[in-house]
């Protein structure tokens, strides 16, 4: 009874979608207010309806209904009930629904939030947000309902969820994932609208940023976990793997980034406009094209758990949709606006353009790796795999010139900046950075140039940004003063810059000064990693509630101290008689022990992995600073005071020094 | 020349400059790190470069998986049914590694037509056949005329 209702309730809500994409916009053109007074409470239906929807969904799982095919296919009786909750978004038609419910989510988000928009404004971004949920929700209702049923022959229990997903990490991986992908979906919707009625200005940029913040924040935060996820639960510590699937997160994730900092420009200079929309169109459908990738199973990935080919064929079919008619749309209307600013050579704007043309280089790049392999195939034209040398090779270099560019541009002024003050500024925090570079090298004990360019970008980038604060928190007031007088959003790019410099630390001292040992151990034995002995105590057998597992233990030693006792794991679950290899890791935030138990090579010999990870927890430390620094930036006053409605074209904001350009808030 | 002209000129310069630098190493970084795939056959049948860094796969064929007791080597042949290749390989195999499970091993063919692997693939689920696994048994049993093994078919959803 109860799943019925839930297919009901999204066929209710599609309903719901297709008029809140018509009607209101159709009130929005023809300038009636009755039709466009439809948008609000059409939204909070649509989240309605999907949310009863999801729970009922839930319901399934926790009362372990295998009359629904969707449950039995991934859940089991025996599953601990938060895993039978996280199910729900474990396979296809689960996270498909969940995917819905967060665009709902955003659109009741953006209806709520958008009072002192103009009520035209509201009404064209409401139905195009509604026009996205019509072809998700025709989506789940025609190829991926999660009700069908398996009737009259119900399964006794179910096939089990994939012992890899049953773990914490999954939990919360995949719904902040989808936050940050459907959020981009807002900003996507805000685009459209200001395309639709030519009101591409300073205003819109306004009310599209904070959206596009946040989206970007939560999907920092979705990239970080699934990277934490995959290593201590895919078993072997790795972080980045350069998969088809984690690119599919990446790709949104920096063209987010491009957009974020050209919405600054657009917003404080009122130029790049044009450009500006073109990243929010492309970044919303590389999160669609993302959405395709993992759903419809074209990939040959550790992910690809399922395919069918009627879902990919769809799901392509959405994205042509939409990017077809955005760039058509585009077309016709971008060239109305015009440029009225004028900014120097070595302005701020011309590094914010810099950096997104670094940004799109690295997008591209890692979109031509990931769909090469993909386009071949599908041509027949052979079966390659691109490996993550090529990443490396491609993608360190921008990340590098990127980090060093955004050090400049921290002291870079609007309009002009004196080439000569410039130089002058850089001379400083330049030679501190070279210094402290320096002496991580020193202690991390080996130079080798892209450890050294990794940790000097990070190091610059921290210093640029400490020092612009110092300069800019001096105040006749005091100090204390000066850095209360600084707006939220800059300290929001203050964190999201520091972030960026943390991951980037991480990212290079684990790589470069990691330590990795695959060694065949029997227990007795010692084996040393770097400074540490790793003592293979003994081996013995547990039972968890759904699995019976080899029990490791390890004794770690440094300098004749016992520091950790670890307890790494071989399960073998009991339905599908799946084998997990669970590591163990002592965590710190200046390095990670790992420990973890492959196959057994003989009666009491087993194949061991052994790991020290200098500084791998700043990986995801620096995407929790980024995405601190987007929430934090959209706190900020201005966008709760100034968003009235018909504001003059392209002001700037007024600025607190304008003779210095104060460089404000570039989040 | 007009100041707004020459700023769009500028933007275009930068754009194309950053463009064709990412182009350039793309094609350069491709052209080393593409890897390509041959199923057992192709490589028995000597189709497959020599040392140079490419994709193998096949079915662990069983009974032949032998481990080295005092390190970590072991050597397994895969099949398509049609031809076998011995692979060799040092290190820790993944969970799912199994006699008659799909593999893809990453490595370079030695000149006594054995495949040093530097990286062994079995995916994440036990049903999951390998894309490219399935098509070379697919392929292998085409030639044949043979029925492909129950146990080898890739699974349907």
């Amino acid at each position: 009874m109860y799943p019925e209702l839930g297919q009901l309730a999204l066929i209710l809500s599609l309903l719901l979608a297709v008029l809140l994409s018509v009607v209101p916009l159709a009130g929005s053109l023809t300038g009636r207010d009755n039709l466009q007074a439809f948008a609000r409470p059409l939204a909070a239906g649509m989240f309605v309806f999907v949310g009863l929807a999801f729970a009922l969904l839930t319901h399934a799982f926790l009362t372990d209904d295998f009359s629904v095919a969707y449950v039995a296919n991934n859940s089991n009786s025996m599953l601990p009930w938060y895993y039978k909750f996280s199910a729900v978004w474990g396979g296809h038609e689960g996270s498909l629904l969940l995917w819905i419910l967060m665009l709902t989510g955003w659109t009741l988000a953006v209806a709520i939030f958008s009072r002192r928009l103009p009520s035209i404004m509201v009404s064209q971004v409401l139905s195009v947000l509604g026009m996205v949920s019509v072809g998700f929700m025709l989506f789940i209702v025609v190829t991926s309902n999660p009700f069908d049923r398996l009737l009259p022959n119900v399964p006794a229990d179910g096939a089990d969820l994939n012992p890899l997903l049953q773990d914490f990490g999954l939990i919360v991986h995949p719904p902040m994932l989808y936050m940050g992908y459907v959020g981009f979906a807002v900003a996507f919707a805000f685009a459209i609208a200001a395309l639709i009625n030519g009101r591409l200005d300073a205003a819109w940029a306004r009310w599209s940023r904070p959206w596009t913040t946040v989206a970007w924040a939560f999907l920092s935060i979705g990239i970080a976990l699934g990277s934490w996820w995959a290593y201590y639960e895919l078993g072997w510590g790795g972080w980045w793997f350069w998969d088809p699937v984690e690119n599919a997160s990446l790709l949104p994730w920096l063209s987010g980034t491009a957009l974020m900092h050209s919405l600054a420009v657009t917003e404080k200079r009122g130029v790049f406009k044009s450009w500006t929309v073109l990243l929010a169109i492309v970044t919303f459908a590389l999160s669609l094209l993302g959405t395709f990738l993992v759903r419809s199973g074209v990939l040959t990935s550790v992910h690809a758990f399922a395919s069918d080919p009627e879902r990919g064929t769809f799901l392509l079919i959405l994205l042509a949709i939409t990017v077809l008619a955005s760039l058509m749309l585009y077309a016709f209307r971008a060239p109305v606006v015009h440029v009225r600013s004028r900014y120097g050579s070595l302005s701020r704007e011309i590094f914010l353009l810099l950096n997104n043309v670094l940004l799109v280089s690295a997008t591209l790049l890692v979109a031509v790796g990931t769909l090469y392999p993909l386009v071949l195939d599908f041509f027949e034209l052979g079966k390659i795999s691109i490996g993550e040398p090529f990443f490396n090779l491609t993608f360190s270099p921008l990340a590098v010139a990127t980090g060093l560019l955004l050090g400049v541009g921290t002291f870079s002024r609007w309009k002009k900046t004196d080439a000569g003050w410039l130089a002058r500024k850089l001379l400083w925090p330049l030679a501190v950075s070279m210094l402290l570079t320096t002496a991580v090298m020193v202690g991390y004990g080996g130079f080798t140039p892209w450890a050294f360019l990794g940790v000097f970008t990070a190091v610059w980038v921290t210093m640029a940004t400490f020092w612009d604060l110092w300069d800019k928190s001096s105040s006749r007031n005091g100090r204390i003063h000066g850095l209360k007088r600084q707006s939220r959003s800059y300290y929001g790019m203050v964190l999201g810059h520091l972030g960026l410099a943390i991951t980037m630390a991480g990212a290079t001292v684990v790589s470069n000064y990691g330590i990795e040992r695959d060694v065949r151990m029997v227990p007795g034995d010692v084996a040393e990693v770097g400074d540490y002995q790793f003592v293979f105590v003994d081996i013995g057998e547990r039972r968890g509630q759904n699995f019976t597992a080899q029990y490791g233990s390890f004794d770690v030693m440094l300098d004749g101290d016992r520091i950790a006792e670890l307890h790494p794991e071989k399960r073998q679950y009991a339905v599908g008689m799946s084998v997990m290899t669970e590591a163990d890791i002592d965590a710190g935030l200046f390095r990670d022990i790992f420990v973890a138990v492959g196959e057994r090579i003989s009666d009491d010999a087993w194949a061991i992995r052994l790991q020290y990870k200098p500084l791998i927890r700043w990986l995801w430390l620096g995407a929790l600073f980024m995405a601190a620094g987007g929430f934090l930036a959209i706190s900020d006053r201005r966008y709760r005071i100034r968003d009235r409605a018909n504001e003059p074209l392209a002001t700037s904001p007024p600025s607190k020094a304008p003779a210095q350009g104060t460089a404000g808030a570039v989040s | 020349m007009h100041p707004i002209r020459k700023k769009r000129l500028t933007i275009v310069l930068f754009l194309l400059a950053g463009l064709s630098i990412a182009v350039a190493l793309t094609t350069y970084a491709l052209r080393q790190n593409i890897n390509l795939f041959y199923d057992p056959t192709q490589i028995s049948a000597g189709e497959a470069p020599m040392d140079v860094r490419i994709r193998a796969g096949g079915m662990v064929e069983a009974g032949t998986v032998v481990r080295d007791p005092d390190s970590l080597k072991v050597v397994f042949h895969v099949t398509d049914y049609n031809a076998s290749v011995p692979v060799e390989y040092v290190g820790i195999l993944p969970d799912l590694f199994a006699e008659g499970q799909g593999i893809v091993a990453m490595g370079r063919l030695n000149n006594e037509g054995r495949f040093v692997a530097d990286q062994v693939l079995a995916k994440h689920d036990e049903n999951y056949m390998p894309p490219e696994v399935a098509d070379a048994l697919e392929k292998a049993s085409k030639n044949e005329g043979s029925s492909m093994p129950a146990s080898a078919q890739p699974a349907s959803y």
